[in-house]
């Protein structure tokens, strides 16, 4: 056994910290909030050339078939650095697109996905999409039919403005039938573990944050980080944190392998990342005082979204469920 | 990254799940925190060590098996899957052995392991003091220099298993007016029968004798029963707190096995619509699995030839919240049978729920306070300045 993260994989994530520390991504977040998706779009651009967007798209259409692990160390560092748009659902629609069995929606969107040249919404469980208003098309997956729209409704606004929610109109079916549900299985789950990923980041961002500030903020002649209620506070957060990483680690390990617990892993990584991430944000925002409760500091772009992540693609209760759906069944392994 | 187990490793946990499967009694033992459960609880440690099970890892010459990391949380696993006794030679097995192993000398290896392995001889810690709990380095009990050895006086307190074990190790101060307080410490074992020890036993919260008072006048104990350097005592207690320790006191295998006992418990005794108890369960079973993967990529890391420090801190907070939020819902579950004692005659059998219960409680106090271990983790992980405490 080595769990652990290769070189390689440790690389991968730390280039990508770097492009996105280089990007101004809170700017790119800002636009994205108020429906400008230029900046965002151009930093989608480069994450496809890193290659983040292939992690999810098959050789044969160019990408480097579907790589787990890999995606839940990128998406750690989308979600700490709050990179806008629909990251999960993009990913997601690939495996959808890929296992559906609609050989024409696959060659035509899978390369576009890849490349990064198509931004792609993907509408399932939900009645809204996630940034439909930037997207090239959007997946809509309702009642066993598979659907394809360019069309929607107004954006409602959303506690976090960044994530631009709107419902997808109209659309032409593609599939019917139980084929839609077959491919859409693994794809929920693959959105759902990578929204636990980018939780995990997301909340490593919002950690990181609140000990600089609490090292350099002084009250009462000290910094508020020698007092002990903050410290304790940090260090539940941490704790928070270092638990859910391997969660997400071992969930992904469990997609690669095909293991028939896959979809409860994942489940266990969902809870385990977005409540850390989401304490985190609670952390954060308390440990900055009022200044954390303005839109102005940056700071807002990932307190806002903690509690987003944290429900997206199966909140705490559904996902709790799903890890005891079938627990203690011994041949689904040790989950 | 993988989560695998080589061919070798799965071929050592096969060999002890049927051991286990062979050797466990079918019946729990009465507690160890009785006289009669500690007996049999010893003859237990007598069984296990007659296969060469009590210590897996250590070398063969020894008694052990020469396990490595990943063998020993292997069989961890299926010990605690397998619903085998718990250990009454903890103590000495994760405390004082790893000690040995890297300050004692030969002739002490010798002379205490062997015993320890094999139940013969029971360990209990004496390292608290009526004034010096968290701030352990203040303790006062002295060591003082004789003929041929020291002089063990003052008292020690919540010292684990004293109530019936045979001897104990700790720290003494032998040397006074130190400009630190943690200098001039000895590390020394001692018998509890010794002239001038008198344990009173001390009550838990339940009323079983689980730890004792000691109280030392002029003890003698010979220069043999030092372990390290006189003065030295606090680096070679602390050298294996963090490391070894971290890691081996409370396996994750305690805790998967727990989770999995209740999540059977919720399936035979759960209300389905009872969607707030289902989460709790649910808590249980991924804080049991988090533990776990946790401390396979720290067995990874020092299998790579990396170390643990203060990381072992996170961890003693992690699983102490998570037994005792894992027991309250086992409670919750049982209804009106949660609060019986296990010895008593109409406790369900589900597992020794209530006597966990009551362990559990003891997890966020001992080994470090998870106050302290808090601090630790903001000033040596998050970077966080030292505050009043220092």
């Amino acid at each position: 056994m080595r769990f652990l993260l290769s070189d390689e994989q440790r690389e991968f994530g730390r280039t990508l910290n770097a492009l996105l520390g280089a990007a101004g991504t809170p700017a790119a977040v800002r636009a994205w909030a108020s429906g400008d998706h230029k900046p965002g779009r151009a930093l989608w651009a480069r994450l496809a050339e890193a290659g983040v967007f292939g992690l999810a798209v098959p050789e044969e259409h160019g990408g480097m078939g579907l790589l787990p692990l890999e995606l839940t160390v990128a998406f750690c560092e989308l979600g700490r650095h709050a990179v806008p748009g629909p990251l999960a659902e993009t990913v997601a629609a690939a495996v959808f697109l890929h296992r559906l069995g609609d050989g024409a929606a696959a060659g035509e969107w899978l390369p576009r996905i890849a490349s990064g040249e198509a931004v792609v919404g993907l509408c399932a469980g939900s009645p809204y999409a996630l940034d439909a208003d930037a997207a090239d098309t959007v997946f809509v997956i309702q009642d066993g039919v598979a659907r394809r729209t360019g069309r929607h409704g107004p954006v409602q606004p959303s506690l976090d403005p960044a994530r631009r929610l709107s419902r997808p109109l109209d659309g032409t079916v593609l599939v019917r039938g139980p084929a839609v549900a077959a491919a859409a299985a693994p794809a929920l789950d693959l959105a759902r573990l990578v929204t636990a990923a980018q939780s995990l980041g997301l909340g490593r961002a919002l950690l990181t944050a609140t000990v600089d500030h609490a090292r350099q903020r002084t009250q009462f002649h000290a910094p508020i980080g020698s007092f002990q209620a903050v410290k304790h506070r940090l260090a539940d957060t941490l704790i928070g944190l270092e638990f859910a990483q391997p969660l997400v680690h071992a969930a992904a390990l469990a997609v690669a392998a095909g293991a028939p617990a896959a979809g409860r892993e994942i489940a266990a990584a969902k809870v385990a990342a977005g409540e850390a991430a989401y304490a985190a944000a609670r952390t954060a925002l308390q440990l900055h005082g009022a200044l954390g409760y303005t839109e102005e500091l940056d700071l807002s772009l990932w307190i806002r979204k903690a509690r987003a992540l944290r429900d997206a693609w199966g909140t705490p209760a559904e996902c709790r469920a799903r890890v005891l759906a079938g627990a203690g069944a011994s041949a689904e392994g040790p989950l | 990254m993988d989560l695998d187990f080589t061919p070798a490793e799965d071929a050592f946990r096969a060999e002890a799940r049927a051991w286990l499967a062979a050797h466990v009694p079918a019946a729990p033992l009465p507690s160890l925190e009785t006289a009669e459960g500690f007996a049999a609880h010893r003859e237990w440690e007598r069984q296990l060590a007659a296969d060469r099970w009590s210590v897996v890892s250590w070398p063969e010459e020894l008694g052990g098996r020469g396990a490595s990391l990943f063998e020993w949380l292997a069989f961890e696993e299926e010990y605690y899957a397998a619903g085998a006794p718990g250990r009454v030679g903890q103590n000495g097995i994760s405390l004082l052995a790893p000690t040995l192993f890297e300050h004692g000398t030969d002739a002490q290896r010798a002379r205490v392991l062997g015993p320890m392995a094999s139940g013969e001889v029971i360990w209990a810690q004496a390292w608290s003091e009526p004034e010096s709990g968290s701030d352990l380095a203040s303790l006062r009990s002295t060591a003082v220099r004789t003929a041929g050895g020291w002089l063990l006086s003052g008292q020690k307190t919540w010292s684990s298993r004293a109530a019936f074990a045979d001897r104990a190790f700790g720290l003494f101060r032998s040397e006074q007016g130190t400009a630190r307080p943690h200098q001039g410490l000895t590390y020394l074992m001692f018998p509890l029968d010794a002239p001038g020890v008198t344990v009173r036993p001390i009550g838990r919260l339940d009323g079983k004798p689980a730890f004792a008072e000691l109280f030392l006048d002029e003890v003698f104990v010979p220069d043999a029963d030092v372990i390290g350097e006189p003065g030295q005592g606090w680096r070679v207690a602390m050298s294996t707190a963090g490391n070894e320790r971290g890691l081996t006191l409370r396996s994750p295998g305690r805790f998967t096995a727990a989770a999995g006992r209740l999540t059977a418990l919720w399936r035979s005794a759960g209300d389905p619509s009872d969607t707030a108890l289902r989460d709790r369960v649910a808590d249980a079973v991924i804080g049991a699995r988090a533990y776990q993967l946790f401390t396979y990529a720290h067995a990874s890391r020092l299998a790579a030839g990396g170390s643990i420090g203060a990381e072992s801190s996170l961890n003693k907070v992690f699983w102490s919240e998570l037994d005792i939020a894992l027991h309250e819902t086992a409670l919750d579950l049982l209804g009106p049978y949660g609060t019986l004692a296990d010895d008593a005659d109409d406790a369900p059998g589900q597992g020794s729920w209530a006597d966990g219960y009551t362990f559990s409680l003891a997890g966020p106090i001992y080994a470090g306070t998870n106050e302290i271990q808090r601090d630790i983790v903001a000033e040596r992980l998050l970077g966080l300045p030292k505050g009043r405490r220092a």
